[in-house]
């Protein structure tokens, strides 16, 4: 299993045509998160959603990933309509979702384990992917024995283990400090490049997002719609994230999505503002 | 007070972790601390450490002082007959009664030896324990991880929970007689409903995020319970299972004191029926040195089970 170099498993296509998504409240009302979104992530393209607070950004992630349903519209993964927990996705949260009480390695052999893979296959297949994401020597250690840098890559390697169609990813480097924040964004990109998962990136940091990504959706404030979509058509492979920052053609994509942005930004701002005042 | 060099060694020091500094037990013996001192000169010397167990010592000195003057009011003024030791005893008296009760073999009691007492009412707590706490886990788990059947059932626990159990004991009484099982019914209702709101309280406080990430990896709805929720839960479950033996005892006895052949709770009706205060009182002590055991027991289970936690801020910050 996983052998070197690894040949990847094809990324599937995500089309999320139509998507409306309401939820009631618990006083009654109804509160639209997205409405009529409309996109597309092309097989092994990595797209990074951009939007104010509070847009509905992880409630698409929730419907790609199947943990949602939508209210109208239909998400498709690999032409097959979701419903459920759709098969060979991943997700990395912002927060640790590990789990405390299990080793390093434990929390890695999480995902075959769940899926009826043998004990000691599991580990083994764990042990792998400790060493890809520079963790062998770890696998004994609890999670509350490493730092954020290091949390980041057990969550890595145990999204990855599954060898995901898709990966999604709800601002996982949001909790991390600058320097190791470029790190690990330079080693997703590196594993991307090995795997070829679609990948589809929600950040608030729109360096972050035009630096990683082929395509960048802009998305409204609240009730969350699609306002433009960019393709970002910088080389790869692209080289240390820290670097490609300078380059005359990243600020300039950067400049025409923040102008797209901030207008939502502002509006967003005002609106709890107002709220606040 | 030399269970302190117990808990000293019990400390969860993890010796492969470069995260922890082995930190000394803030209750050490100071024999432990002359041998330290003897064997490592250096660390001896080290004003700190001196000055922690100063203060250590400090607090000991403090407890043994504030003991004496309480028991010895009490000999004091039942002595003086200032208050009068034919209703509220005298140490003394509580003592040679202790004396008593273990020495003279199947005299002991009108219903045989002290020590079969204490074995009725242990195992009457015991099973009574085992029997709460399986039913607290599961209907606390169970009704956790299913919202509708918490909406459903939830107002009816609220309702059990607000009658006085205790007289429950009147009615398991009657209907099964003076055998240990009305006891261990009625210490098993006790112990439920703390176990049972604790377990159903550490479900709720699973992190959504980490049970998302289960389910999106592929986990069946009984592996999340397995690997996620009951881990999850656990923590919550055992910091309520120490209260939940102090009820376990509460339920025995007070089940005995009602209607027994045998029992602490029996010992104690009887001496009160022959007003004789020191035997109340004696088993009283006898009753809280037990809880104090299981406590004892309590908390190493709990740091093994529970040893994947980091280490606390107060633990470090006591010192």
């Amino acid at each position: 299993m996983a052998t070197q170099p690894v040949t990847g498993v094809p990324g599937a296509r995500i089309e999320i045509s139509g998507v409306t998504k309401r939820f009631l409240t618990p006083s009654g009302e109804v509160f639209t998160a997205i409405k009529d979104v409309d996109f597309e992530v092309e097989p092994g393209q990595f797209c990074a959603v951009v939007g104010p607070t509070g847009c509905g950004k992880s409630t698409t992630l929730g419907l790609v990933s199947g943990l949602d349903k939508p209210s109208e519209g239909e998400v498709r993964v690999a032409g097959k309509k979701v419903d459920g927990i759709s098969d060979g996705v991943s997700f990395m949260f912002q927060a640790d979702a590990l789990l405390p009480w299990k080793t390093v390695l434990g929390n890695v052999a999480l995902g075959p384990s769940f899926r009826g893979v043998k004990k000691k296959e599991a580990e083994a297949q764990a042990r792998d992917w400790l060493r890809r994401v520079g963790l062998a020597g770890f696998e004994d250690r609890h999670p509350h024995q490493l730092s954020g840098g290091m949390r980041k890559r057990v969550a890595m390697a145990a999204a990855l283990i599954n060898e995901p169609r898709i990966l999604l990813m709800d601002e996982p480097f949001g909790a991390l400090d600058v320097q190791t924040k470029a790190i690990m964004q330079t080693e997703l990109i590196g594993l991307w490049e090995q795997l070829r998962p679609s990948v589809l990136f929600i950040t608030h940091d729109l360096e972050e997002a035009v630096a990683l990504a082929d395509r960048v959706v802009v998305m409204t404030s609240s009730p969350g719609t699609i306002k433009a979509v960019f393709d970002i058509d910088l080389p790869r492979p692209r080289g240390a994230i820290q670097d490609i920052r300078f380059q005359p053609e990243f600020l300039e994509l950067h400049r025409q999505i923040w102008e797209s942005l901030r207008e939502e930004v502002e509006t967003a701002y005002a609106r709890t503002a107002g709220v606040a005042a | 007070m030399n269970t302190s060099h117990d808990a000293g060694a019990a400390q969860p020091v993890q010796h492969n972790g470069t995260y922890m500094m082995p930190v000394e037990s803030p209750m050490r013996t100071a024999q432990d601390a002359a041998r330290l001192e003897g064997g490592d000169a250096k660390r001896g010397a080290n004003p700190g450490r001196r000055m922690a167990r100063v203060r250590r010592l400090r607090v000991v000195a403090a407890q043994i002082v504030l003991a004496v003057v309480l028991i010895g009011s009490w000999q004091l003024l039942t002595t003086w007959k200032v208050v009068d030791p034919f209703f509220f005893g005298q140490p003394s008296g509580i003592a040679k009664q202790l004396k008593d009760y273990f020495t003279q073999g199947d005299q002991a009691t009108e219903f045989g030896s002290y020590w079969s007492q204490i074995f009725t009412t242990m195992r009457e707590a015991v099973f009574g324990f085992l029997l709460g706490t399986a039913g607290g886990i599961v209907l606390g788990i169970g009704l956790g991880v299913s919202p509708f059947m918490a909406k459903v059932i939830g107002p009816y626990i609220k309702i059990f929970n607000a009658i006085p159990r205790i007289v429950l004991g009147s009615i398991f009484l009657v209907a099964f007689g003076l055998g240990p099982t009305p006891k261990i019914l009625l210490a098993a209702v006790l112990v439920f409903f703390v176990v049972f709101f604790n377990a159903f309280q550490g479900v709720r406080e699973v992190d959504r995020n980490v049970l998302n990430n289960a389910r999106v990896l592929g986990a069946s709805k009984l592996r999340i319970v397995k690997d996620v929720t009951l881990p999850s839960a656990l923590t919550w479950i055992i910091a309520s299972l120490h209260t939940a033996f102090g009820f376990a005892i509460v339920g025995a006895i007070v089940g005995e004191v009602l209607g027994a052949q045998s029992g602490l709770g029996l010992v104690i009706a009887t001496a009160q029926n022959q007003f004789n205060p020191d035997g109340v009182f004696a088993t009283m002590f006898v009753i809280a040195v037990i809880t104090l055991c299981v406590e004892f027991i309590l908390t190493r289970v709990e740091r093994r089970l529970l040893s994947w936690r980091p280490p606390s801020q107060s633990e470090a910050a006591a010192i």
